[in-house]
């Protein structure tokens, strides 16, 4: 080692070993930010009106959980699928079978805590044998795989009667009582959806330091060296796939409960790219990116009508503006809008600070 | 006569590692053909030959990166032809790349952490390591043996060529190694970097066997006890050092022919 490296080494050393301790914790709890996001988050009802917290707040968090399965393979693994969200539609088609709705032909009327997790059970299962076909692809493959497996689903779906009623769906589907709550009255609800949420973010951030959560970023960066280590790496990438089905089939039943019914065009191939789009909108590299992507998302789907209508365009035109921004912040950042934000905050701060997260994705 | 034909076997039933007729075809091309090596356990040998030899090819069949056209390869006396690699690896065997294949995105500790988790239990494990993970302690002493303690916790997409090499070593030793494949270890490396390269391959624990190729002479056959010089796919001499340099043939061919 030449002295200049020696040099810079004993200048970083106290600063990283610092950091060392942050990373092998839980490096939100020392960010004042993240305390006031959780603190909004938790006293939303008392702000927010039934619309917002919602068709806004909830949806974001259910969206966002479903991208955030999308985040964990492609993040972590390297491996960008576009069948979230039909794990999610399925796992929802499967709380209205097992579950009562009025389509009494179909439903088979079991309570919801038997109806969930079986329908849970068969979501991963379903997102596992897909992930297991799509491992043995890389790159364009496992997205044309992934998303082939997610067109069969939307046109099996309408075309099949007996299951899945056909192109009218499955409608009011019950949802949750006990204790003498209504769980889908908006309250309550948005306290469940924020509990699975974060559930969701919290446990992908404690796997991503684990050996699980490591080893799948090892195969990310270089899968021949990892065979090279003693990894497995496919039965990694198809047990990454159970986690993600795992997470996706979560957020699905919580968006049944939500609209309270289930129909193709919930998991047509647009709703499945729009999962991709809001998980790059975001950023892919930490698991907030996909929250943040829904956010902006569910904004412009909700009040871009408004605003086009205002200045004189054709309401329907939201898509342009989500485009547009798509192609803006693919443009100028490859990680999303928490890339353009790290961005922002290193430029902000003195050039000896070290640049901190930011991993590079591959 | 008895005693010395049992001993022969004995020794070669005890071999390392077993190559028998190896070959590997790409398309028309031979890149090894009938490559027949015995090495014995705690062996340490040298692979010369020039560029297109097939040195790196035979790397990668013993690792089973990819597998023999014909042959078998035994490994501490067990077929292992047509292992996958990772099983290889869980039964003792090592490799560094020419090219460093390292991760990135995650930091040096990380990477080491990675190979020791490789060569034990628990790698599907949902558990982060806690502060007395015993693997945790074993990728602390790894990194500190190939002196990369100070950039610890820094993204190895940081380090410079030198450490890179360094923890590209630090990955082939993780947990208990019964042999190592070094795939030019020190190239692009200073010689203050190279001299640390020898001490560190010759201050391995003695069972650990091990081949290098190596076009650096001076490196090569200062840290190995045995030659096998390759050409055009072939095994083309064995020997000691000191018999293959003075070889008038090798010479010919590598030493005054096609090295860089």
């Amino acid at each position: 080692m030449s002295v200049t490296h020696d040099t810079r080494i004993q200048i970083r050393s106290p600063a990283s070993s610092a950091q060392r301790q942050a990373a092998r914790g839980w490096p939100d709890l020392n960010n004042p930010a993240a305390w006031i996001v959780a603190v909004i988050l938790l006293i939303m009802p008392l702000i927010a009106n039934g619309f917002f917290l919602i068709e806004i707040f909830a949806t974001t968090l259910m969206l966002g959980t479903i991208a955030l399965s999308l985040m964990f393979l492609a993040g972590y693994g390297g491996m960008v699928s576009l069948m979230q969200l039909t794990i999610a539609g399925f796992a929802a088609y499967m709380v209205a079978v097992f579950g009562t709705s009025d389509n009494a032909n179909i439903s088979l009327g079991w309570p919801w805590w038997l109806a969930v997790p079986t329908a849970l059970t068969l979501a991963t299962i379903f997102g596992t044998f897909g992930g297991a076909l799509a491992v043995r692809t890389e790159g364009i493959y496992t997205i044309m795989i992934t998303l082939a497996i997610g067109a069969a689903f939307y046109y099996f779906t309408n075309q099949n009667w007996a299951i899945f009623n056909g192109h009218t769906g499955i409608n009011n589907v019950a949802t949750p009582h006990f204790w003498g709550v209504n769980w889908r009255s908006d309250i309550p609800f948005y306290y469940v959806v924020l509990a699975i949420a974060a559930l969701c973010y919290f446990g992908v951030d404690y796997i991503s330091r684990a050996p699980f959560g490591l080893a799948l970023q090892g195969v990310r960066d270089n899968p021949r060296r990892m065979a090279a280590l003693g990894f497995n790496v496919n039965a990694h990438r198809v047990a990454a796939y159970a986690v993600a089905s795992f997470i996706a089939g979560l957020a699905g039943v919580l968006q049944v409960w939500n609209y309270r019914q289930i129909s193709p065009g919930s998991v047509s191939v647009g709703a499945c790219i729009d999962i991709l789009i809001i998980a790059i909108v975001g950023g892919i590299t930490r698991p907030i990116g996909p929250y943040i992507g829904a956010l902006v998302f569910v904004l412009l789907r909700t009040f871009a009508l408004d605003f086009l209508v205002k200045i004189g365009l054709d309401g329907n035109r939201f898509r342009l503006l989500i485009g547009l921004g798509f192609l803006a912040i693919v443009f100028w950042s490859s990680d999303g809008v928490i890339g353009l934000w790290q961005r922002w905050r290193r430029s902000q701060r003195p050039q000896s600070d070290r640049p901190n997260g930011g991993r590079g994705h591959g | 006569m008895d005693s010395v034909a049992r001993r022969l076997s004995a020794v070669g039933a005890g071999a390392a590692l077993e190559l028998r007729g190896v070959t590997r075809l790409f398309g028309a091309l031979a890149a090894l053909t009938d490559v027949t090596i015995t090495v014995r356990p705690g062996e340490r040998r040298a692979v010369l030959g020039s560029n297109g030899a097939g040195k790196t090819t035979l790397f990668n069949c013993i690792t089973g990166d990819f597998p023999p056209t014909s042959g078998t390869i035994r490994f501490f006396g067990e077929d292992v032809t047509h292992f996958p690699p990772y099983e290889r690896i869980r039964r003792g065997l090592r490799r560094t790349y020419q090219i460093s294949a390292l991760f990135p995105g995650l930091t040096v500790q990380d990477n080491v952490y990675l190979a020791c988790r490789g060569v034990s239990r628990g790698r599907f494990s949902f558990l982060r390591p806690g502060q007395n993970d015993a693997l945790m302690h074993a990728a602390d002493n790894l990194v500190q043996a190939v002196h990369l303690s100070a950039v610890r916790d820094q993204r190895v997409a940081e380090l410079a060529h030198g450490q890179q090499r360094q923890l590209e070593i630090a990955l082939a030793l993780a947990g208990a190694p019964r042999f190592v494949l070094f795939d030019e270890p020190a190239a692009g490396l200073s010689p203050t970097e190279r001299a640390e390269l020898v001490e560190i391959l010759t201050s391995l624990p003695a069972h650990i066997g091990y081949i290098i190729i190596e076009h650096d002479m001076d490196v090569a056959l200062r840290v190995v006890e045995s030659v096998t010089m390759m050409h055009n796919g072939r095994i083309f001499k064995e020997g000691v050092p000191e018999e293959i340099q003075s070889d008038p043939e090798v010479q010919e061919l590598y030493l005054g022919g096609g090295h860089e």
